[in-house]
């Protein structure tokens, strides 16, 4: 497998090349403004001959930039929301709680009707289809192409979602529907939230994509595109494209994804310390941990799959103040290269410190020399107390754990940490996000309820339906392996009801491997 | 009788959130409706029981059901509307004013809610002071007053009146299996009372006291100023301990959320350690083997930098928390009340000993 990662940060797109498992090259170039441009230099400054760029299997691409469209309230797509859960919920419509700027860029209309079900799984309400299809056809003449479809306990069973949906894709040819269920978990505003979210997002990720595709060709490269996901897999193109969401948090998970592939633990919290943040996150069986409570995005409460992460300001470029011993929050961020005292600023940063104390060697040592050793060790002593009561947040019992610290600020982990058994550094830790990525697989997932099955039946159903599941979304069926695996018997359900949730994990198949014997097959024939 | 302002509901909803001791419900969609209405400029009367006349009608007014439901039914202000005025049509007289019957938690609002659409004003009292889980947990009860008639309402139109039982453990049994029946969330009008009985056995001034704790953490949190602090000096309460959460332990067993929690302590309580059991709100504190804190007093615990309750279903490992205790209203302190909430209420075999009275 030869594959080319590339994270796209607010600051830094990073860009590496694995070949075989191994790191080959990484690059830094700054972010730019034109997605298409921007890929296209991170890639080109890898310097591919072009017998390796033909023979890349795969560009796995992970950014920032649906979240921060929703953080910036830009470029985001008027949405139609029909929530289906009428008598009940109707005081508390679609956008409450929202803040009035967002809610107002979303906003293309909400209509509520009758149907949904019961916590036992029970109809609530008889689905009223009439109702549908006249809001499916107002939809049509308002000219709404994205639709967010919410039901009442749709998680538990989504056939509503599913039948509104097909009626809006009769009446509406180009319509594209966000069925909530398929977002989020128990949590009716919550999940329609994320949804809206989603669906507000999907025109800006399908041109990104493309912008993405462009890069690609005006590179010459012609290998799949995938996009990296919040759980640390990647998706293909397209679906990443109807999904937008699913890519907030790629950044962060991206990078524990790298650090836990670069140290070879799958146990582990991760601290990426960068220009600006630390950011913890927890390694569960070489994955991060899932938050699995409310995480407000721009102001909007959310409650779907996203990795659980603490992030402080703590990073390189932090602000020190030397006479009060504090460090952070804030940062010269990108302009470290100019204000650091040691590159000739006039800001005391986290970076000076580092260079005071022996720790990293960069710019003019001599500007830091008036610094006194009380006061750095002060500072890191402070350092030290931040970084350990956040690895503490992290865990989830008391004992020890392994800690691996990587990114550009990594120097500023010290050795010995209360709470840590041991500190990893590992190589190419400053672009481990892009490893992340490049290494990323395919996952296959299944969260519904089963029944009139034994529990080994039900499990090995789940586990099948799973699998095929990540075939089609591109990984290697010999590679599949399970992460991830719970079943809660449903007790007011007839039947032996089973929520089962299930999810795998593959390689990405490689075509060029699957080309090059087609091609064989094609020889042989001729012959 | 005074108006509530728009930052009264907003501390409403945290201070009632403290004094759900863990339970009660979370107060957030309560709060988005009565955000909605004042918006609209609705405005709400709080009034003193003692501006009742003895023969003055009340609602007594909570929302039963399942946590997880309410998640996805949310809170509709109609429903609990609706619960008060079937029980006036049953009745075939008007209220005067309705009450909540638990301040603590979600409930702590809904009787605002109600008075919203009947235009009526809401007493400033509850039955428990606090959250409890079940319906003989109250005041009205110790005070041995009439548990019945009750309604139980859904939204689809299903409306049922619990005419008569014979005590109120009857009541409980009987209106939980039809909120069961009715999807396991329910709008309730319970036991109506007159102006006597509330001003004799209501627990008074509780919606004025959640309002003082909730402005005393905004306060203090805008201030940048330890909230806890703030907590314990607007209520005479009691710092336990201080520390994070080191083991969280769930079960849920006969429809109630029973475990524990242990939290290591920090700072002036380093190398200490306390246990505190809930059954859906805390009930016991326990330190070297002894419970040091039990219900009727409340014991609250708080995020430690803002002040915030923090619910047994959510506490976490890692969590850093204050506890803290707040006096018990003095109706649960006599045999006869530390028989309906006492420790012995909850199978714990220890004799309550308050820690206010030391």
């Amino acid at each position: 497998m030869r594959c080319i990662g590339i994270d796209v940060g607010g600051t830094n797109t990073d860009a590496v090349l694995i070949d075989d498992g191994k790191v080959v090259q990484g690059v830094k170039v700054a972010t730019t403004a034109d997605v298409t441009s921007g890929v296209a230099t991170a890639i080109e400054a890898l310097h591919l001959s072009a017998n390796l760029a033909a023979g890349i299997d795969a560009l796995m691409i992970g950014t920032t930039h649906f979240i921060n469209a929703v953080v910036q309230r830009r470029h985001l797509t008027k949405v139609a929301v029909i929530r289906i859960a009428l008598p009940a919920t109707s005081s508390l419509p679609p956008f409450t709680d929202w803040p009035a700027g967002l809610a107002e860029l979303a906003n293309g209309g909400v209509w509520q009707i009758e149907g949904g079900h019961d916590y036992d799984g029970r109809r609530f309400a008889t689905l009223d289809i009439a109702a549908a299809r006249q809001i499916a056809r107002e939809i049509r003449n308002r000219a709404l192409k994205y639709v967010v479809v919410n039901a009442l306990f749709s998680p538990l069973d989504p056939s509503d979602e599913k039948a509104v949906a097909a009626i809006l894709r009769e009446e509406i040819p180009d319509v594209s529907v966000t069925c909530a269920h398929l977002l989020g978990g128990i949590g009716l505003l919550e999940r329609e939230n994320a949804a809206i979210l989603n669906a507000s997002l999907i025109a800006l990720a399908e041109e990104t994509i493309t912008a993405f595709e462009h890069a690609k060709s005006k590179v010459g490269l012609n290998a799949p595109l995938f996009v990296t996901q919040n759980d640390g897999t990647v998706a293909e193109a397209s679906r990443a494209a109807a999904y937008p969401v699913f890519s907030f948090a790629s950044g962060a998970t991206n990078s524990m994804r790298g650090a836990a592939y670069l140290s070879g633990l799958k146990e582990a919290v991760v601290v990426d310390v960068g220009g600006t943040t630390a950011d913890f996150g927890h390694l569960r069986n070489g994955f991060p941990r899932e938050a699995n409570a409310v995480v407000h995005i721009g102001g909007v409460r959310t409650l779907f799959r996203m990795p659980d992460l603490v992030s402080i300001g703590l990073g390189g470029g932090s602000h020190v103040d030397l006479d009060a011993g504090t460090i952070g929050p804030l940062s010269v961020g990108y302009r470290l290269s100019k204000e650091a005292l040691v590159f000739g600023g006039n800001t005391v940063t986290a970076t000076d410190i580092g260079v005071a104390a022996g720790l990293i060697d960069l710019g003019d040592r001599k500007r830091v020399a008036h610094i006194t050793a009380d006061e750095v060790s002060g500072i890191l002593r402070r350092c030290k107390e931040m970084l350990e009561e956040n690895v503490d947040r992290m865990k989830t019992s008391a004992e020890d754990v392994t800690l691996i610290a990587v990114g550009g600020g990594a120097f500023l982990v010290p050795e010995e940490l209360q709470g840590v058994g041991r500190v990893v550094r590992v190589q190419h830790g400053g672009c481990a996000n892009a490893v992340g990525a490049a290494i990323a697989q395919v996952s296959g997932e299944v969260d519904q309820v089963f029944q009139g099955l034994t529990r080994d039946e039900t499990v090995a159903s789940a586990r099948k339906l799973a699998d095929t599941r990540a075939v089609e979304a591109g990984a290697e069926p010999a590679s599949l392996a399970l992460v991830e695996a719970e079943d809660t018997p449903i007790a007011y359900l007839p039947g032996n009801a089973m929520r089962v949730r299930v999810k795998v994990v593959g390689d990405i198949r490689s075509t060029r491997i699957e080309k090059t014997a087609k091609e064989k097959v094609a020889c042989q024939s001729v012959s | 009788m005074r108006q509530l302002s728009p930052e009264d509901i907003e501390a409403l909803s945290v201070g009632a959130w403290i004094l759900g001791t863990g339970g009660g419900g979370s107060p957030y969609h309560a709060l988005l409706n009565l955000r909605r209405f004042y918006n609209d400029g609705v405005r709400i009367n709080l009034i003193d029981p003692d501006e009742l006349d003895d023969d003055d009608a009340v609602a007594v007014v909570s929302i039963m059901g399942a946590p997880l439901v309410f998640q996805e039914r949310l809170v509709d202000s109609r429903l609990i509307a609706r619960a008060v005025s079937a029980m006036e049509e049953h009745l075939g007289r008007k209220f005067r004013a309705v009450m909540p019957v638990e301040i603590g938690g979600g409930n702590g609002m809904q009787s605002l809610l109600a008075a919203v659409h009947l235009k009526i004003p809401v007493i400033d009292a509850d039955a428990m002071g606090r959250a409890y889980p079940e319906a003989q947990m109250t005041s009205f009860a110790v005070g041995n007053l009439a548990p019945y008639p009750l309604t139980s309402i859904d939204p689809r139109g299903n409306e049922a009146i619990v005419g008569k039982t014979s005590s109120w453990k009857w009541m409980e049994r009987v209106s939980r299996k039809l909120c069961t029946e009715f999807g396991s969330i329910v709008a309730t009008c319970k036991a109506p009372r007159t102006g006597a009985e509330v001003k004799k056995w209501a627990i008074p001034r509780t919606t004025s006291k959640a309002i003082n704790l909730g402005r005393a953490v905004v306060e203090a949190n805008r201030q940048h100023a330890d909230p806890i602090a703030a907590i314990l000096k607007a209520e005479s309460g009691k710092l336990l301990f201080s520390g994070k959460v080191v083991e969280v332990e769930r079960r849920t067993t006969e429809g109630f959320l029973r475990g524990r929690t242990v939290i290591e302590g920090l700072g002036e309580n380093h190398g200490s350690q306390i246990r505190v059991d809930f059954q859906n709100e805390w009930i016991v504190v326990w330190r070297d083997g002894q419970a040091v804190v039990s219900t009727p007093d409340l014991i609250c615990v708080l995020d430690s930098e803002s002040g915030e309750a923090i619910g047994t279903e959510t506490i976490r490992y890692g969590q850093r928390t204050t506890v803290i205790a707040l006096p018990a209203a003095p109706v649960f302190l006599s045999p006869r009340g530390l028989d309906h909430v006492g420790p012995r209420a909850f199978g714990y075999d220890i004799d309550f000993k308050s820690v206010f009275c030391s």
